[in-house]
């Protein structure tokens, strides 16, 4: 058994809502799979499908070689969950929630516990009630770190953590894969999703619109170019977004027209060339901004800003994360 | 509505805050949204409440046409301590307005405070324990507006049940004075009550804990109201309490228009003292304490049944307290019914169609029962809804996603609906045989053991009124709050119909009408048996939804 989730063709409707119209994922046992999408996009509603508490319209799911609704209790067993909004029993403190939460699936190790209530700066005798977002979070985030599961579901953990926690999380993250468990992350923290993925699905209105590795996910798309020319710069009519300014040019080209359009501008003759591989959050943004047709990327219009403006963010992070 | 006209700090909502003036900025907007929300709500209280009253002013009009059956059947009442107990005395029983007055004043109370105390909970703790206070608290908020503006709200409603109840007396041809008077009073122990729920909504931390205490301090008010009416000497008692008030405006006997003053005053007094602690606490706190809770958590707690009990534990003591406490009382005053002279024809009817047949201590006994029968009923549907909430505040969510199946997570909140109710029953019956016997002087023993009885032979109906809700809560989940309506229907066929002469057919929509009169009755089983058949299946119907329905 390698697949650790395998749902395909799911479908789920509310009423005249069409949450999941025909969803497909795949998750291979061992992998840290990041699972994005929009607000609404149906990130929650598929994991409430593997978790057995709604049942799918049509289309099959299967998780640990079982099914989540009908074998929903023995799974459970092999698995933790984190809500991505996280409510407590507020005449329970944090310390009994956790024991609770975790002896529900079958027992939690105790040395664990004590040690990620140590990194996660959590004050277990407080009372439900009292608990920051943030802390409710991490209530729920050391219950699920300290069982010893194979597959850990975890939707938008990291809402309301702090900068440092969300570090602790991702070192939890790393050493749930060492141990040789499954991850499935959704997340709208696309660093985030760029640290800690093997692979990653997309998915809009229901359906999974890309699904692959961040490399795979990257040739799909276009490379930003700017370049400092010998001479007056050519002008491809297969670029997007060009601007020439004397001798200097900048444009996207798509990752397969790349070695062409370096060829051209080697004719020219090259001062300076910087080429930078599109962030995970241009392709989210290509996917959500352009409609249904972003599948060869012809609309690309919207992402001009976009594109531009995220040079001096995630600009660092990205580069660190494609030579994981 | 007459409210808005008494409230209209409306238009500071959009001015820029001016010192001192912008404590209740926004209280117009607020109060609309109040209204907005509960324009559902809202009238059916009122109209539920006018609509009983006029049913029972109708139905008076009907049974007692003249003056001489009106004073026969008074005077039988009057002279009876528990009858004075379970509603109060009557002032005036010549005319069909005193009666209602009598029959309705305690009942049309509790039903305005409790109408009250939900309507105040609902739009200050609720709100600010939702978070959604806090978004509108960012707002050009003041910071006391949320509260006035649910003042005002209630202000509204018990002024519209106040018209109404007036306006029905009216249209059956009673005393314009009188029936003034009767709404008013029921109007402003509403308000009052409104006022309290504005004050525990300041000191617990919870809506569900605000609603507790005010509704603890109803269950106290009427205690203390049934002392003070159940015989001579005790009658200061009842002027300790609001509900005893409402009485003591005379409706229809007088109408002593300054009884109302003590409502009103209390409600002001009430709200300057929400008002001050409103501005004395953070937003999301109570005043009441908070203490740190166990690092990890005991060896038993390891189950969702675990969970449940740890859940439930709390409402079920606090329930099993009040029904001793009442069970004590109504046990204790039952001395009054023996003083009763049984040849009152008319009075002996009255008492056999409220309750069993056999004597009318009996009957006295037995229709407390069936009473105890109903308010535990209220606690079981109450625990049954404990589920609803587990599930749409997100906490089932985990639990569920843990080793846990469906059926197992219900069962262990079901043992509550299901034996808590026992207990509850058991305590209110001890409670009222030990004390019935210690005034009787007849030996505790032999009553304790009847009236256990009478109170444990309610079961299978009260196990009948949580399946219904139970059926709400696994197959229409979004009309949860149904399980409610089995209930309603149920009180209001089995209190209200037999006084009312409903028809059989009607009657017998509910399981308490069924139900065997103990102590003195016969003892069938049939009845007993197919209700609980009954409960079995709707149950089985229940559980099975939940199997198949999706959660969250």
């Amino acid at each position: 058994m390698t697949t650790a989730i395998s749902v395909s063709g799911l479908v789920k409707t509310f009423g005249r809502t069409r949450a999941l119209d025909g969803l497909d994922l795949t998750v291979e046992q061992g992998e840290v799979h990041g699972f994005l999408g929009p607000n609404g996009s149906g990130k929650s509603t598929t994991i409430r499908v593997l978790l057995g508490l709604l049942r799918a319209d049509s289309g099959t799911a299967a998780l640990l070689g079982g099914d989540p609704w009908r074998d929903a209790v023995p799974l459970h067993r092999r698995l933790a969950y984190v809500p991505g909004d996280v409510t407590l029993w507020r005449n329970l403190s944090g310390g009994e929630a956790i024991d609770l939460l975790g002896r529900l699936r079958g027992g939690l190790d105790p040395a664990r516990r004590a040690a990620l209530l140590e990194r996660f700066e959590l004050d277990p005798t407080k009372k439900g009630r009292t608990y920051s977002k943030g802390n409710r979070q991490k209530v729920a985030l050391v219950a699920a770190f300290s069982s010893d599961v194979d597959l850990l579901i975890l939707d938008e953990p990291t809402s309301g953590l702090d900068p440092l926690m969300e570090e602790v999380f991702r070192e939890c993250v790393v050493e749930a894969r060492d141990r040789g468990a499954t991850v499935l992350l959704s997340s709208h923290i696309l660093s985030e999703v760029e640290a800690l993925c093997d692979r990653v699905s997309i998915i809009r209105a229901g359906r999974t619109v890309e699904t692959g590795t961040l490399a795979d996910l990257r040739h799909l798309t276009r490379t930003s170019i700017d370049a400092e020319l010998a001479g007056p710069p050519p002008r491809p009519d297969y670029v997007h977004d060009l601007a020439v300014d004397g001798h200097r040019l900048r444009c996207q080209v798509d990752t397969d027209r790349l070695g062409t359009l370096l060829t051209e501008l080697n004719a020219v003759g090259v001062r300076t060339l910087a080429s930078r591989p599109p962030t995970l959050e241009e392709l989210f943004l290509r996917h959500y901004e352009n409609g249904g047709g972003s599948e060869d990327g012809s609309g690309g219009g919207a992402d001009d800003g976009n594109g531009g403006g995220s040079e001096g963010g995630p600009g660092g992070e990205p580069t660190a994360a494609v030579v994981r | 509505m007459s409210g808005r006209v008494l409230n209209a700090p409306a238009p500071v909502a959009t001015t820029p805050a001016a010192p001192g003036g912008h404590d209740l900025a926004g209280t117009g907007v607020l109060y609309r949204l109040a209204l907005r929300r509960d324009r559902i709500a809202l009238p059916v209280w009122v109209y539920v409440g006018t609509g009983m009253v006029a049913s029972t002013v109708f139905s008076f009009r009907k049974l007692y046409g003249d003056e001489a059956s009106r004073r026969t059947f008074a005077a039988g009442i009057d002279g009876n301590g528990s009858l004075r107990a379970l509603y109060g005395p009557i002032f005036d029983g010549s005319t069909t307005g005193g009666l209602t007055a009598w029959r309705m004043g305690v009942f049309g109370a509790v039903l305005a405070g409790l109408m009250s105390t939900l309507l105040v909970v609902r739009h200050t703790r609720a709100e600010e324990e939702d978070g959604r206070l806090e978004l509108i608290g960012a707002g050009a908020v003041g910071r006391r507006a949320p509260l006035t503006a649910a003042l005002a709200a209630a202000l509204t409603a018990n002024a519209a049940l106040a018209a109404l109840v007036a306006a029905a007396l009216l249209a059956a041809g009673q005393d314009a004075a009188g029936a003034a008077a009767f709404g008013l009073a029921l109007g402003c122990t509403g308000l009052f009550f409104a006022a309290l729920a504005a004050v525990t909504a300041q000191l617990a931390e919870t809506g569900r804990a605000a609603n507790g205490l005010a509704g603890a301090a109803i269950g106290a008010a009427f205690v203390l109201r049934a002392v003070g009416d159940s015989g001579a000497g005790t009658g200061w008692v009842g002027w300790l309490s609001p509900l005893g008030w409402s009485e003591q405006v005379r409706a229809f006997a007088g109408n002593r228009w300054w009884v109302l003053l003590l409502p009103l005053a209390g409600a002001a007094l009430l709200t300057a003292l929400a008002r001050a602690l409103v501005a004395r606490r953070d937003l999301g706190a109570g005043l009441l304490p908070q203490r740190p809770g166990p690092a990890a958590a005991a060896p038993g707690l390891a189950s969702a049944a675990a969970l449940a009990r740890r859940l439930q534990r709390g409402p079920l003591l606090g329930w099993t307290l009040a029904l001793a406490v009442a069970g004590a009382v109504f046990g204790g005053v039952a001395k009054g019914v023996v003083d009763l002279i049984g040849d009152n024809r008319q009075m002996a009817d009255v008492l056999a169609r409220i309750g069993g047949r056999d004597g009318v201590l009996n009957a006295y006994l037995s229709s407390i029962a069936t009473v105890f029968g109903m308010v535990t009923a209220v606690y079981a549907v109450q625990a049954v809804l404990r589920m609803r909430a587990e599930e749409v505040s997100g906490r089932a969510e985990p639990v569920l996603a843990g080793a846990v199946s469906r059926l197992r997570w219900a069962a262990g909140h079901l043992l509550f609906p299901l034996l808590g109710t026992a207990l509850l029953l058991a305590a209110a019956g001890a409670a009222a045989g030990l004390a019935e016997g210690l005034a009787l002087g007849g030996g505790t023993g032999g009553a304790v053991g009847r009236m256990l009885g009478a109170t444990l032979v309610q079961l299978p109906a009260v196990w009948l009124t949580a399946a219904v809700a139970l059926a709400g809560y696994g197959l229409l989940p979004r009309w949860a709050a149904a399980g409610w309506t089995g209930f309603g229907v149920f009180v209001l066929v089995s209190w209200l119909g037999p006084i009312l002469q409903l028809p059989q057919g009607v009657l017998d929509l509910s399981p308490f009408s069924h139900l065997p009169h103990l102590p003195g009755g016969p003892v069938e089983a049939a009845p007993l048996l197919w209700i609980t058949a009954l409960t079995a299946l709707t149950t089985a119907a229940a559980l099975a939804g939940l199997r198949r329905r999706d959660l969250g």
